[in-house]
């Protein structure tokens, strides 16, 4: 029987707009796009022009840093546009679809007899190691490193977030692949995290040469970093890997089929989707398809993610290459006449100042407003009470701050990313932009280290 | 409403860089804000936020101050009537504490606010909430009878020295009231403590009745003498001289409980500095070497500014200690602080104000500790694993 860790700290944030476990039909659409700024730090060197024609699986553009690492293709077709931003930075590459759904041909088989530097060739090759995330820092990992253990979290917790028992179902031999590959990079465990507090897929609870953990308790159990620091902590010097669960599933099918198949699984939620509903599509599409017509009137924010780390992107804009949730919600760009002082009967608050903790079970509909002026620290305890590491956050906030790199170090920055500190974020009355700040931290950090 | 905002939003420009009144667009923000929650989004990070804000929880903190407030106005002319030895109704014995008091509460936050706004102006900053908090802590702070100008020396003290200084709201080491507290009680003490400052009109002395005193039970027992302590209900409900707002303990506790229920204050704080008050009473029980020594530990509560210190002053998220384990510390050493001053010191015959403010001092230095203990851990574990000692490869 696998170990049971409690989390007790943390909030699920019981929004509307959960999507129900059925799949929806809409028509694929023929955009797709790779997005160079999902991929903290990278700086792209294109590997094709507008125009050229490309299989799935062919190279868009490699990192600079790093040439082995490849960013791919998700379908075959041919590129129509290269948005860039300000100071030219690439924001998308854009490959319209053809018929044809050609692919371009990797090496398939069986990951035990392939060497581990044959398995990583691979991967790079296909694009698919981009997939691959290092703790600390959350960057793409180093092909070059031996993680001491690679961790996989087999349920997302955050609000609204899909269910990967549901996603997983028909997909449970390319996971197992999927998991055989990665027991050949790491010199210790594999760790899968499920949550306890429902019967798991057995793709995930009987999974071989691997480790499974159970986890029970509010969001952030399902955040890997919360995991790792219960299960085999991170110490300075030490790297780990992770990756989701469906970047597993397509790793399974490169070994299985030698194709870079990016096929996914997205939920598309939030309370101004009419019929949130599970879609089969190919990672990296364009959400036009799925939203136009799926959608309530009105002036909205569409996040590839959920709520707390989440994208904001356009309404024809393309899906993150790591998430598999579409949110929208309402924007918040209204005033509020003495809003501070109103009982608040339908506002969401962590805390009792609002008149909704009468209604506990109910499931809010709550926009972008930010609510209030940024502010200093004031209140304290608060950001413990939903923050179950063992770390001091806004100590640690402080420290990033300072810019006191000791001080970060000591208390605990590398394990760390943006998105355990999204509760905090959430909750704080003095509405500090967290995430940003433990970035600034992270990257302050790379510098430093390297 | 909708007029209302059509017209802010018409003046807004003027106020705004490059506008007629550039120079107070902090006062204009305050007041816009005051009026209106901001239509500001989200821009990075999560895009949903809770709907608590600092004027949220400063109200809230207010609203739990209320209570003590009324009945510290009812209790001001309760005191009056009673030293008089006239009849009064329940509205005129009110309505008579309502105008000891109500000018205090203006001047404090008049004073007050006109401070902050300046230096949110100079600093280019929004202006900070924790004033409206602090101006409603200084006047249930203070004797009843204090002039209105030491009001208001003592709120621009506590505002400037004790918070601006170091940054505004947030930054402080020291609680602003009692700051502001303690500037009146050490430069002039005569209008803070003795027997004649706790009743209105006591000092003029005109109508008083023979004999009366207006002594406090702190001031009686710092002098050794015990026989005329009120009545345990009579402290609890609040019918005895003393500080404006700290006299019931029945108001205080009804501002705890909005207080912790609405997750505002810090009920670790709270209960460990009546822990530590309990233990420092029961601990004098045990030597019991005078008469004030032996007096039972529980009484300590009922008298003076204990609660209400505990309560509203030793829970300001600022100037206590910042971590869950340093709290604990803080509080019961404010208690055993306070208890210790009390009966060791007769020249303080309170010892809550003095205890919280060198706490405060302290705090930050607990949570070092506390702090610590986490780096030490994790330290620890570095050097339990195998790769602690390694070189880094990336």
């Amino acid at each position: 029987m696998p170990r049971v860790y409690n989390i007790r700290k943390g909030l699920n944030i019981t929004l509307a707009g959960k999507a129900e476990k059925v799949f929806a039909k809409v028509d694929p659409s023929d955009l797709y796009a790779v997005k160079p700024v999902d991929f903290h730090g990278l700086i792209p060197r294109l590997q094709v022009k507008e125009g050229t024609d490309v299989k799935a699986g062919s190279v868009l553009f490699t990192d600079k840093n790093r040439p082995e690492i490849r960013f791919t293709s998700p379908v075959s077709g041919k590129v129509t546009a290269i948005n860039r931003g300000e100071r030219r930075v690439i924001l998308e590459v854009v490959v319209k679809v053809d018929k044809k759904a050609e692919y371009e041909t990797f090496r398939s088989g069986d990951p035990f007899t392939m060497t581990r530097e044959e398995i990583i060739d691979n991967l790079l090759k296909s694009g698919l190691w981009p997939a691959f995330r290092q703790r600390p820092y959350n960057i793409i990992a180093n092909p070059l490193d031996v993680p001491k253990s690679v961790f996989i979290s087999a349920f997302d917790s955050a609000p609204l977030a899909p269910d990967y028992d549901f996603i997983i179902m028909g997909m449970e031999e390319d996971f197992q692949t999927g998991i055989n590959v990665l027991s050949r990079l790491t010199s210790g465990k594999v760790h899968i995290n499920i949550n306890e507090e429902y019967p798991a897929s057995t793709a995930f609870s009987q999974a071989k040469h691997a480790q499974v953990n159970r986890f029970r308790g509010p969001h952030p159990s399902g955040n890997v970093g919360v995991q790792i620091q219960r299960i085999d902590p991170l110490n300075k010097g030490e790297i780990i890997w992770v990756l989701n669960v469906q970047e597993v599933v397509s790793i399974g099918r490169l070994f299985t089929s030698g194709k870079y198949d990016l096929s996914r699984v997205i939920a598309l939620t939030g309370s101004e989707v009419k019929n949130p509903r599970y879609y089969k599509t190919t990672g990296c599409t364009s959400i036009h398809n799925f939203v136009h017509e799926a959608v309530t009137d009105g002036y909205h924010r569409y996040i590839s993610g959920n709520v707390l780390t989440g994208t904001r992107i356009a309404p024809e804009g393309f899906i993150g290459f790591y998430d598999s949730q579409i949110t929208v919600i309402p924007e918040g760009n209204h005033y509020e006449f003495l809003g501070w002082a109103m009982p608040g009967f339908n506002k969401y608050s962590v805390s009792r100042t609002f008149w909704s903790w009468l209604s506990p079970k109910r499931e809010y509909i709550v926009d972008t407003n930010l609510h209030g002026g940024q502010r200093a620290f004031i209140l304290t305890g608060l950001y413990e009470k939903v923050f179950p590491m063992d770390i001091y956050p806004m100590q640690l906030l402080k420290a990033i701050m300072a810019e006191d790199i000791d001080q970060m170090e000591k208390l605990g920055i590398y394990e760390i990313v943006e998105e355990d500190f999204a509760l905090c974020e959430f909750i704080d009355p003095s509405k500090t932009e967290m995430q940003t700040l433990v970035r600034k931290g992270l990257d302050t950090m790379m510098r430093e280290m390297s | 409403m909708r007029s209302l905002r059509r017209f802010i939003d018409k003046i807004k420009p003027q106020f705004q860089k490059g506008g007629k009144f550039e120079k107070l667009q902090s006062t204009f923000e305050g007041f816009e804000t005051f009026l209106f929650v901001p239509d500001k989004v989200t821009s990075a990070g999560a895009h949903i936020r809770d709907s608590m804000d600092m004027k949220r929880t400063m109200i809230v903190v207010v609203i739990a101050l209320l209570p003590a407030l009324l009945f510290g106005m009812y209790n001001a002319g309760y005191q009056h009537f009673l030293a008089t030895g006239e009849a009064g109704t329940f509205w005129q014995i009110f309505s008579y504490g309502f105008l000891r008091v109500f000018p205090l509460i203006v001047v404090s936050y008049v004073t007050g606010l006109t401070i902050e706004f300046i230096f949110a102006q100079i600093r280019g900053h929004e202006i900070n909430e924790g004033f409206l908090v602090t101006g409603m802590l200084i006047p249930l702070v203070m004797p009843v009878d204090v002039p209105l100008w030491m009001v208001a020396v003592s709120t621009a003290f506590a505002v400037i020295i004790g918070k601006e200084v170091f940054g505004g709201t947030g930054m402080n080491i020291l609680n602003p009231a009692l700051t502001a507290r303690a500037f009146l009680f050490f430069a002039y003490p005569a209008e803070m403590t003795g027997d004649k400052v706790w009743i209105a009109g006591m000092k003029e002395g005109t109508g008083i009745l023979d004999g009366y005193t207006g002594s406090t039970a702190l001031g009686e027992l710092a002098q050794n003498i015990s026989e005329r302590i009120p009545a345990d209900l009579n402290s609890f409900l609040g019918f005895i001289p003393g500080s404006v707002g700290e006299t019931s303990k029945l108001a205080i506790l009804i501002g705890a409980i909005i207080l912790i229920y609405a997750g505002v204050g810090s009920w670790k704080i709270m209960l460990s500095v009546f822990a530590g008050g309990l233990l420092m009473g029961l601990i004098f029980n045990g030597f019991a070497a005078n008469e004030y020594m032996a007096l039972p530990a529980y009484k300590h509560f009922l008298m003076g500014g204990f609660a209400f210190g505990a309560v509203f002053m030793a829970t300001d998220p600022v100037t206590a200690s910042q971590t869950e384990t340093g709290k604990w510390i803080y509080g019961l050493l404010t208690g055993m602080l306070a208890i210790l001053i009390r009966v060791l010191n007769p020249a303080y015959p309170e010892g809550m104000m003095l205890a919280i403010l060198l706490m405060n001092v302290f705090a930050p230095l607990i949570d070092y500790y506390v702090v610590e203990s986490n780096v030490k851990k994790r330290l620890k574990r570095i050097r339990r694993s195998p790769a602690g000692n390694r070189k880094q490869t990336y």
